[in-house]
């Protein structure tokens, strides 16, 4: 896993709540046996049109996409499908952030697993931030993991919140496998405490 | 005497492997569902790290998503898919892993094949890489969906690494009317909650209109706790629960059955455990339940106005009700019924169990279906086909002029080709409105298989309790 240490990057706005996993990435590019390549589509229904050419009014195909880092999104962030293909579309089209007023629970573990940082920010902050970049494309803000402060446009700082673990794992760039490998003894004799075991062998 | 606790809390409690400072629990989970679109990058990751699956033997796998619902003498055309299944099936052989397969008499939706073949019981940790995974909790079993890296770890370890979730009490009480069904409770709670509701929770249904549902029923309703945002949702175990599962394939026999029985009555919650949150849903006014907009939450009483925009509690949710209204084009303040349909979709984890079935061709036995309608009937596993046409409902639902098609998920996700066009209508028993989700500009109206059957007759949105 990529390590995640400080970002500085401008905005990308999606205003809309409950963003699903369905509209990030749809099923049927769920068809692939590989985690690559996905970027193509991410938000494939709002991005093209019919006939496969850009829709010019999409915010991914603005010319102030190119090389951002961070999307601001409304509510209630990758509802939905527990697909990890979402956060591997995202990751692969460039974000490493993203920042909205709540995040659902399977995407945020999904993004946390993949290096992508799902920033909780306060309701008015999130609305502050698309005010400003409504008016101001070129809008940057600063995230800092080891002190959890997003840095906004003017300087101020707000705190935000990532479980220990998770922030050791992401700071590191390590992965969460490695940690459960380590547990093998304390498994094992899990294992052999319990009194009833499942066989779904000679099915 | 020791603290009162939820089935929720007694769960974990039980599965809690090793807990660190500062660090989520290692949970170890009991069963883990494998399924073609989520598995292959995690077996990719096994390999390059050299690594075999740890418990073969609470691991087991079948095809459903991606694979057509057209004959099982037919190739799957479509290559990509066909590979994908292949995958799982080649996959499975290299690690050891059973695998009901495209040609199994045993294959179905993974959340349809586990109970049915008795390998989800109570006190359970259940996982799958797939969100609809929660389905198990009706047997009291802490289940949930998890991502692919997750499904990497369980094959790997047996475990995952979790933090606690709060517990969230529904309680319905009360008795359902006529025309009313499981998939109108779960519905009609989404709608009062939305779909973020239950965020960080898990939910515990309860209530005499729980306890009165049928193991199928108690899926339905525990098969959408994602659809509130919810990690899990479970029904602790009764004499229902244990009646379902005794005999079945998998199921604990003899001496081991009662121990397992005897073990299983201690896992419901203790009197006067306490919840994180509480929220009390009165079965007797419920009515048939549908969602007019893009997700699971924009949900109303069938007889209702769908909403305008002004409904909303501030302008983000004013919004996102015009821009659903606009998606579904249909007008705030005009009633549903008697809107047309195209489709009509029948399935899903949600309901294509026997149950729903038998339903849907209480309705439709000795009528027809609209012709301008598109009717898919699709069972949820070969097993509930074998059973279904025991009982002759396929022909019920073909002399209606339905399609009767093979198992899988089929419309609910639209990835194997059965997929609306864009702009169409569809009444659909399964769990998801989003755009796009029954095929790119398709439109899904959610809502119980005798609302869907109904509907298919009348060629437009309809109320059952018409022509009970």
């Amino acid at each position: 896993m990529i390590p995640f240490t400080t970002l500085t990057s401008r905005i990308l706005p999606l205003p809309i709540d409950n963003i699903d996993t369905d509209q990030i990435i749809p099923a049927r590019f769920l068809k692939t046996i590989s985690k690559e390549g996905l970027d193509r589509n991410l938000f494939c229904d709002w991005r093209y049109h019919e006939d496969g050419s850009e829709r010019a009014d999409f915010i991914l195909n603005q010319p102030e996409a190119q090389g951002a880092q961070i999307l601001l999104a409304g509510d209630n962030f990758g509802c939905g499908s527990s697909r990890e293909h979402a956060p591997w579309a995202l990751t692969q089209f460039g974000f490493r952030a993203i920042l909205s007023s709540s995040f659902a629970d399977i995407f945020r573990g999904n993004a946390l697993k993949n290096s992508l940082l799902p920033v909780v920010i306060s309701e008015d902050v999130k609305q502050e931030l698309f005010a400003l970049r409504q008016k101001d494309a070129g809008v940057e803000v600063s995230i800092d993991l080891e002190s959890q402060t997003l840095t906004l446009p003017d300087g101020r700082q707000v705190e935000f919140p990532v479980d220990p673990f998770s922030k050791y794992c992401l700071l590191n760039g390590v992965d969460e496998l490695g940690y459960l490998v380590k547990h093998e003894a304390e498994i094992a004799a899990w294992e052999a405490r319990q009194p009833w075991a499942l066989n779904t062998l000679g099915a | 005497m020791s603290k009162p606790r939820t089935i929720i809390q007694k769960v974990w409690d039980n599965h809690v492997v090793a807990q660190q400072e500062g660090a989520p629990a290692l949970l170890y989970i009991d069963l883990h569902l494998v399924h073609e679109v989520t598995s292959p990058q995690a077996f990719e990751g096994l390999r390059q790290r050299g690594l075999k699956v740890r418990q073969p033997s609470r691991t087991i796998a079948t095809t459903d998503h991606s694979i057509p619902t057209t004959p099982r003498s037919l190739p799957i055309v479509d290559p990509i898919a066909a590979t994908q299944v292949a995958k799982l099936e080649s996959n499975c052989k290299e690690f050891g892993i059973p695998c009901f397969g495209f040609h199994s008499e045993n294959q179905g939706i993974v959340h349809v094949m586990g109970p049915e073949l008795g390998l989800t019981q109570p006190g359970m940790t259940v996982v799958c890489g797939d969100s609809h995974t929660a389905t198990h909790g009706a047997f009291g079993a802490l289940a949930f969906g998890i991502g692919t890296s997750q499904v990497e770890h369980v094959l790997a370890t047996q475990c995952l690494l979790q933090q606690p979730s709060q517990s969230y009490e529904v309680r319905v009480d009360g008795v359902l009317k006529p025309g009313v069904t499981a998939k109108d409770i779960i519905l009609a709670l989404i709608a009062r909650i939305g779909i973020g509701g239950g965020t960080a929770s898990v939910f515990e249904y309860r209530g005499t209109a729980i306890s009165s549902l049928s193991m199928e029923e108690r899926m339905t309703v525990c098969n959408m706790s994602i659809e509130g945002g919810a990690r899990a949702g479970l029904i602790a175990p009764d004499d229902t629960t244990y009646e379902y599962i005794h005999g079945r394939r998998f199921a604990p026999q003899g001496e081991a059955w009662d121990a397992a029985v005897a073990r299983w009555r201690m896992l419901p919650t203790d009197e006067g455990a306490a919840y994180d949150k509480s929220i009390v849903i009165d079965a007797n006014s419920l009515e048939p339940m549908i969602t007019y907009g893009t997700n699971p939450g924009m949900g109303i009483a069938i007889s209702q106005p769908v909403p305008t925009p002004d409904a909303g509690k501030d302008a983000i949710e004013r919004d996102s009700i015009r821009k659903a209204l606009d998606y579904m084009a249909l007008e705030g303040g005009k009633p549903l019924l008697g809107h047309p349909v195209n489709v009509v979709f029948i399935g899903s984890c949600t309901n294509s169990r026997m149950s729903d079935l038998r339903q849907a061709a209480a309705i439709l036995k000795g009528r027809k279906v609209s012709p301008s309608v598109r009717t898919m009937v699709v069972p949820g596993s070969q097993e509930v086909k074998r059973q279904a046409e025991a009982e002759g409902l396929h022909e019920v639902f073909r002399a209606a002029g339905a399609e009767w098609r093979e198992a899988g998920c089929s419309m609910c996700i639209a990835m194997n080709g059965d997929q609306l066009a864009p702009g169409e209508y569809c009444v659909s028993t399964s769990n998801r409105n989003f755009e796009g989700r029954q095929g790119k500009g398709g439109r899904t109206f959610l809502a119980s298989p005798l609302t869907a059957a109904a509907s298919a007759i009348q060629g437009s949105i309809a109320d059952v309790r018409s022509i009970l």
